[in-house]
């Protein structure tokens, strides 16, 4: 009986300390991106999404235990050269990466390697949508042109400004920054196929969408949203910019807060 | 006995090594630690492919359409780059399908499609493995609530060492530079 309490308590020291994840139940939303390509809504499975995305100091630690990471060591398959640039060195920050602020230049595998590392994975496009589709209030104010607007202004914001620091407002869901701090990949960066379909033989394009052809956006007039799919569906996964960083997610069938 | 077994065990790892992951070029794809199972069922790893050149692409067989043609094209391309005389390189096909594609169903359509079983190989990986394969070889793909994939339909040359020398997404005719590239890599002098 205490070894089990005293279990439940190392655990979620261990989990506090590889970072804070708030349920959210997830259920049918309208996606920009629809489920059959067209019309159709899609479903998110209850998961955790990360309440702040992961900092410098919790990406230090990461390559100090795993260091086939580290800048320097990492295969260039899995990262171009300006993976983590902006650090001092291989294992140090410096005064150009402050501890709280959310890690950047950082490639798609390397952010997966992240999150392996803490029982998670990388949250799918849907699941980002979701959360993000929330206010302080509300669970979904995507049609609210003041929500709109706010996130929009962060948008036009030159991208050369310092990446600001965590710590954000929380929102509905209790999940901070997914707005107005920096870009997150998303597990399926790869699958937002955007473009027309060019099953037919003749289409200049030839043949470089099979299945279905390619999405046909919903919800046109939600540009920052649309603005994320565009940017992360040109990435490539060994691609790394100045403001893209990432947070986990987990799975959570049973759907009970943790 | 056993001494000598140990020994020659150690000797075959040994020998093995040097087309491990660990010893290959840094852009090769074969750094990517995924395990895939073949149309028979036997397990392996992408790095064991290392050690000639070989062409790639992902597929589902459910597909109608565009699949077939993508496996007539590589049967083609298979043929063009072998029309010196030339060995007929190896042809790897991987489903984006972890669900349905199993190693069961690919020897099914393996056997429909009269693949030969000296050069190709249809791979079935788990869901994960696929995402990361599609990632490392540039290749988009995305579920359909119909069992349906949606997909970039590439063919990649991979060199002996599993680096990507060449792709195209060229299906309804052969594609010159493709072959070209293909030829050079093949030939006697390019193997390492």
């Amino acid at each position: 009986m205490r070894i089990a309490a005293l279990l439940a308590l190392m655990l979620a020291t261990a989990s506090a300390a590889a970072g804070d994840y708030a349920p959210l139940p997830g259920g049918r939303f309208a996606s920009v991106l629809p489920a059959d390509t067209k019309t159709a809504d899609i479903v998110v499975a209850p998961f955790e999404l990360r309440r702040e995305p992961v900092t410098n100091a919790q990406f230090l630690a990461f390559v100090k235990t795993h260091p086939q990471w580290q800048r320097g060591k990492i295969a260039p398959i899995f990262s171009e050269s300006r993976y983590l640039a902006h650090w001092q060195s291989a294992t140090s920050l410096g005064a150009d990466a402050l501890p709280d602020q959310p890690v950047t230049q950082v490639s798609w595998f390397a952010a997966q390697a992240f999150c392996t590392s803490e029982n998670a994975r990388l949250p799918s496009w849907n699941e980002w949508e979701f959360a993000a589709a929330a206010d302080a209030t509300r669970a979904d104010a995507r049609s609210d042109p003041a929500w709109r607007e706010r996130i929009l202004n962060w948008y036009s914001r030159p991208s050369n400004a310092a990446v600001a620091r965590t710590g954000g407002d929380a929102n509905f869901y209790g999940v901070r920054d997914l707005h107005g701090l920096v870009w997150e990949w998303v597990d399926d960066f790869n699958a937002l196929l955007v473009a027309s379909d060019s099953r037919d033989q003749n289409d200049p394009d030839r043949l470089k969408f099979c299945g279905a052809g390619a999405l046909n956006l919903r919800d046109r007039d939600n540009y920052a949203v649309l603005m994320r799919v565009a940017m992360l569906s040109a990435l490539k996964a060994a691609d790394t910019t100045v403001n893209l960083g990432f947070r986990c997610a987990r799975s959570n069938p049973s759907g009970i807060t943790p | 006995m056993n001494l000598v077994r140990l020994l020659a065990f150690v000797l075959v790892f040994a020998c093995m090594a040097p087309t491990r992951a660990a010893e290959l070029p840094g852009d090769s794809v074969y750094r990517l630690p995924v395990a895939l199972a073949d149309q028979d069922g036997h397990t392996f790893h992408l790095a064991d492919r290392a050690g000639k050149p070989q062409l790639v692409s992902m597929f589902y067989t459910s597909c109608q359409y565009m699949c077939p043609l993508i496996i007539e094209s590589l049967k083609r391309t298979q043929k063009a780059i072998a029309q010196d005389g030339q060995a007929k390189p190896a042809v790897l096909m991987v489903s984006f399908d972890a669900q349905r594609d199993t190693p069961a169903h690919l020897k099914e359509v393996f056997g429909q499609r009269k693949l030969d079983a000296t050069t190709w190989t249809l791979a079935h990986t788990d869901a994960a493995s696929v995402r990361q394969l599609a990632a490392v070889l540039d290749i988009q793909y995305r579920a359909l609530p119909d069992g349906e994939f949606n997909h970039t339909s590439v063919v990649i040359l991979l060199d002996a060492q599993g680096r990507i020398a060449a792709r195209t997404d060229k299906m309804d005719a052969i594609d010159a530079d493709f072959v070209a590239a293909a030829k050079q890599a093949f030939a006697p002098s390019a193997s390492n």
